[in-house]
């Protein structure tokens, strides 16, 4: 392979490193992505895939709001639908208790002059989602998120990867990044790839990723557990959470229940597995049976954990490397990161390309995480 | 479909989709089925074509039906109680069913 | 929650025999099985039926079941039937549910003696109502005493379709005719390996006494059947067969019974972690296993079937063995002691294990099995073709889970058990890799699909409010 054939290496195949290696491949950068694994291998092919504004940190809604302009646009980005729907997202009070945070939220939203979160009461509710159980009281709701399919976006941003010229090459584990003069010099199996621009995309592994470059980042490890349930007649069309509970609840175009919330099974970033712990996935049972009490008999095919990485503020990390000159980073996005796919890519270009971008990261840096290091 | 060998001991009787069966105590579920016309358990979520068991040991889910009002039960796993009611299941299990 | 010092799923031949041994230790065993009686796929009802007059139809070889299963019920051991077990989580920790209820067992150890199942074969029709596999066929008539009612079509290879077809004969039952799938040069193939199969000679002339039957009661038998499609719209009404040699026809069928040999369960060792590798001699994967059948994870043993494909007899004995090596982690038997015992039931096991190259190589799987047409339904859950497997393989050099991800095989209720190694034969012959380098599907818990509601009752957490 010709060492010049690349100016641009993004690591990781998952979902936002395709979208970083899309972004600017259409840029005009030669890029080539390489991937321990296989695309989508972790946390892009164990994502529950909400498309969520909803309740996002205020440091996040800006891009997020963005990302969300792209989903509704996602055809003409990667050239499908990705199976996006946008039946809103919602975050359930069940007693009367647990409205004052939703109304303080909604404060907070309208003072900072968003009004993509609203208030419903229980009629509204109970018409938006029909078989949520009657004691539930209320919903924030932002009516234009929705949940999308991650094997459908994985192989549709794959293809428009593929369609831009980038380079993919899986089954490539980075062991060895070194300078060659202003360039980086990157052993990923059996590529070798001399480039001056990387983009770490590592997902769980990008602590280590940046170690190679002599960013020293903490980083702590998410396994959050997914239940997925037989194909069941049309239920409900929104994605349901709710106050106090680690729920995520949604239906898919197939029919099944796709049943999420950051309940944590267990992971080895080593052995590159994760295992799913029952006792703990027990309560998200307990509560989509309490939030949706047709579904008790309803039989769960099967459930799993995907590996993901987290920061300390459950920001992610989006921006150049402190110590490395050419190195961009994007991971970190601490278990909701995939409706941010579209907008991140594009602000990786942006830096690569120009050296800046419009959007507001500074809450992203690495440097925050660096400074403020305390024990995981 | 199939029959028994035998005039069954100690009959009991079972209800497929309402229509009376006659099944003997410790048969399963499934092999009812088999002998009840027509001689099929479900249809299938996706293309609503219908299926019958095919293993019988519990490893192909192709007998489930809609038990005493619990849908997706394995009949070849089931044992025939006095008075069951059985229903053939259709396409994707409707919780309002 | 139940604790245990050992914990067997499977009330088989293997997962009985462990049971007895490790009473004889003292040891405290719970077993699960999915059956509402012991004896396993080989035996089943062989309590109630041994003695029938279904017994004798079945033959001596089913009778056999009965003194173990009696030895079973008296060995003192904890007996859970018509128990799934879903999970077993490291420590151990193992799933189960009955009669709707979920609740969890520790052990120390656990012997997965789960047995064997079909070998999925996927051909045009095979997901009509009618067509079933031979195995099924003869689970009906062991525990429900019933046969088709019409006359019935055989096709398949390997011993199980000559027994049901004797055992057929015996009950009365009607043949519409055996297509033996069993290619040409088979009986060479197996020839040299017929010496050391001798030591079983039992088995073997066993066999041929079925033939002869067959024969004496004019049975139908085309041979060298290469394809075959089951006709119908919404059952199968007529099947075609075509033959090696290019005859093909097209008859009235009733009821379809398939069969193409036996291949371990492994979805259980998967789900734990304990690694398989491929046999070439059985087409299929298979733990890794020491002597005493521990697997690659500590405290975690196979045995029976779902070691590998060896029969009943060697299920026992191994079983046995599992038992033993278990006594001696737990401190109940000294490693010389259990090393004595062991002895005369290694020396039975190898006599049985001397059979196994001369059946496999005679009842090798004929290729057309792993290599379904376009059309063909491979997930017969999800309903996913053989052409959209191979459509996959165009984007990368995708394995088992990247092809279940954008097509949905092996997502439904069945977790791939009837389409895992088919998704891997094409996978391998698409991008020229061989099926242990391709692999197979991750497998995800549960392995049976429990409830939301079951498992939500494991949440002890006091009621919300």
């Amino acid at each position: 392979m010709s060492r010049s054939a690349f100016d641009t290496a993004v690591i990781g195949g998952g979902l936002h490193g395709l979208s970083a290696a899309l972004h600017l491949a259409r840029a005009g950068r030669r890029v080539v992505l390489v991937e321990q694994n296989w695309v989508g291998r972790h946390a892009s092919g164990a994502t529950a895939a909400g498309v969520r504004t909803l309740g996002r940190d205020l440091a996040e809604v800006p891009i997020s709001l963005e990302s969300m302009e792209m989903w509704h646009r996602i055809e003409a980005i990667v050239g499908d639908h990705c199976g996006f729907h946008s039946y809103g997202q919602l975050r359930v009070a069940e007693f009367t208790a647990h409205l004052p945070s939703l109304e303080k939220r909604l404060e907070t939203m309208h003072q900072q002059g968003y009004g993509h979160e609203e208030i419903i009461d229980r009629a509204e509710l109970l018409k938006l989602v029909p078989a949520i159980a009657p004691h539930c009281v209320g919903a924030l709701i932002a009516r234009r998120d929705g949940a999308a399919d991650p094997h459908r976006a994985l192989r549709a941003f794959r293809r428009s990867c593929e369609g831009a010229g980038v380079v993919i090459h899986e089954g490539c584990g980075v062991t060895a990044i070194d300078r060659r003069g202003s360039d980086w010099h990157i052993r990923a199996g059996e590529q070798e790839i001399t480039v001056p621009v990387i983009v770490n995309a590592a997902g769980a592994w990008a602590a280590r990723l940046a170690a190679l470059v002599g960013d020293d980042i903490p980083l702590g490890l998410k396994a959050s557990m997914m239940i997925v349930t037989e194909r069941l007649a049309p239920l409900l069309k929104p994605v349901v959470s709710v106050v106090g509970r680690s729920l995520s609840f949604k239906q898919s175009d197939q029919g099944t229940l796709v049943i999420g919330g950051g309940l944590q099974g267990r992971a080895d970033i080593d052995a590159q597995k994760s295992a799913v712990d029952f006792t703990e996935l027990a309560k998200g049972a307990r509560a989509a049976t309490d939030l949706f009490p047709s579904v008790k008999d309803v039989r769960i095919t099967r459930s799993w954990a995907g590996i993901e990485a987290k920061t300390k503020d459950l920001l992610p990390v989006i921006g150049p490397s402190p110590n490395a000159s050419g190195v961009f980073h994007a991971f970190g996005f601490s278990g909701h990161g995939f409706q941010l796919v579209p907008v991140v890519g594009s602000i990786i270009a942006d830096l690569v390309v120009s050296g800046k971008t419009q959007r507001h990261i500074s809450p992203f840096s690495a440097e925050r995480l660096m400074t403020t290091r305390a024990a995981a | 479909m199939f029959r028994k060998l035998h005039e069954p001991e100690g009959a009991i009787t079972v209800y497929v989709d309402g229509i009376a069966a006659s099944a003997e105590p410790g048969e399963s579920i499934a092999a009812v089925l088999l002998r009840a016309a027509p001689h099929w358990s479900r249809t299938t979520p996706v293309t609503q074509s219908k299926r019958a068991p095919y293993c019988m040991m519990g490893v192909c889910f192709e007998c489930l039906a809609i038990v005493d009002g619990i849908a997706s039960v394995q009949t070849c796993l089931t044992l025939v109680r006095d008075g069951m009611r059985i229903e053939r299941q259709h396409g994707k299990r409707s919780l309002s069913a | 929650m139940t604790s245990v010092d050992l914990l067997i799923v499977g009330a088989g031949p293997a997962g009985m025999a462990a049971a007895v041994q490790a009473r004889r230790f003292g040891l405290d065993v719970l077993v699960v099985d999915d059956q509402p009686a012991p004896g396993g796929q080989i035996w089943r009802s062989v309590e109630t039926v041994a003695a029938a007059p279904r017994g004798k139809i079945l033959g001596q070889a089913y009778q056999a079941g009965k003194p173990l299963a009696d030895a079973f019920r008296a060995s003192g051991v904890r007996y859970q039937p018509g128990t799934q077990l879903w999970q077993i989580e490291p420590g151990f920790r193992a799933f189960v549910t009955r009669d709707r209820q979920a609740s969890t067992i520790e052990a120390r150890s656990v012997i997965l003696a789960t047995g064997a199942q079909e070998r999925p074969v996927p051909f045009a029709g095979w997901t009509l109502p009618g067509v079933l596999t031979v195995g099924a066929a003869q689970i009906l008539l062991k525990s429900s005493g019933q046969i088709p009612e019409k006359p019935v079509w055989i096709a398949g290879s390997g011993p199980l379709p000559l027994l049901y077809l004797v055992q057929l004969l015996r009950a009365g039952g009607k043949i519409a005719g055996y297509l033996d799938t069993t290619p040409p040069g088979r009986r060479r193939a197996a020839l040299p390996h017929l010496a050391k199969a001798l030591g079983a000679a039992g088995d073997l002339i066993k066999g041929l006494a079925w033939m002869g039957m067959l024969r004496k009661a004019r049975v139908p038998i085309v041979r060298h059947v290469a394809d075959i499609e089951a006709i119908g719209s919404e059952r199968i009404e007529s099947l075609m067969y075509r033959t090696r040699t290019g005859q093909e026809k097209t008859v009235p069928a009733d009821v379809l019974l398939v069969h193409e040999g036996v291949i371990p369960s492994i979805h259980g060792a998967l789900a734990l972690g304990c690694a398989v590798a491929w046999r070439d001699d059985q087409d299929c994967y298979a733990p890794v296993l020491d002597p005493w059948g521990e697997s690659s994870q500590a405290g975690i043993f196979v045995a029976g079937d779902g070691a590998g494909i060896a029969g009943a007899q060697a299920a026992s004995l191994r079983g046995e063995l599992a038992a033993l090596r278990v006594a001696v982690t737990l401190g109940r038997a000294s490693e010389q002691a259990a090393a004595e015992a062991a002895k005369p039931i290694r020396r039975k096991l190898d006599r049985q294990l001397a059979l196994r190259p001369f059946l496999d190589a005679l009842f090798k799987p004929r290729p057309e099995i792993f290599a379904p047409s376009d059309a063909t339904i491979v997930c017969r859950c999800e309903e996913v073709t053989a052409g959209d497997i191979r459509a996959m393989a165009d984007v990368g050099r995708p394995g088992p889970n990247q092809v279940k991800a954008f097509t949905r095989a092996g997502m439904g209720p069945c977790q791939g058990r009837q389409c895992g190694y088919t998704v891997t034969q094409i996978l391998a012959a698409a991008e020229g890799r061989t099926a242990q380098e391709v692999g197979f599907y991750r497998i995800r818990p549960p392995l049976k699909p429990v409830t939301l509601g079951e498992l939500a009752s494991l949440d002890r957490r006091e009621k919300v409010s």
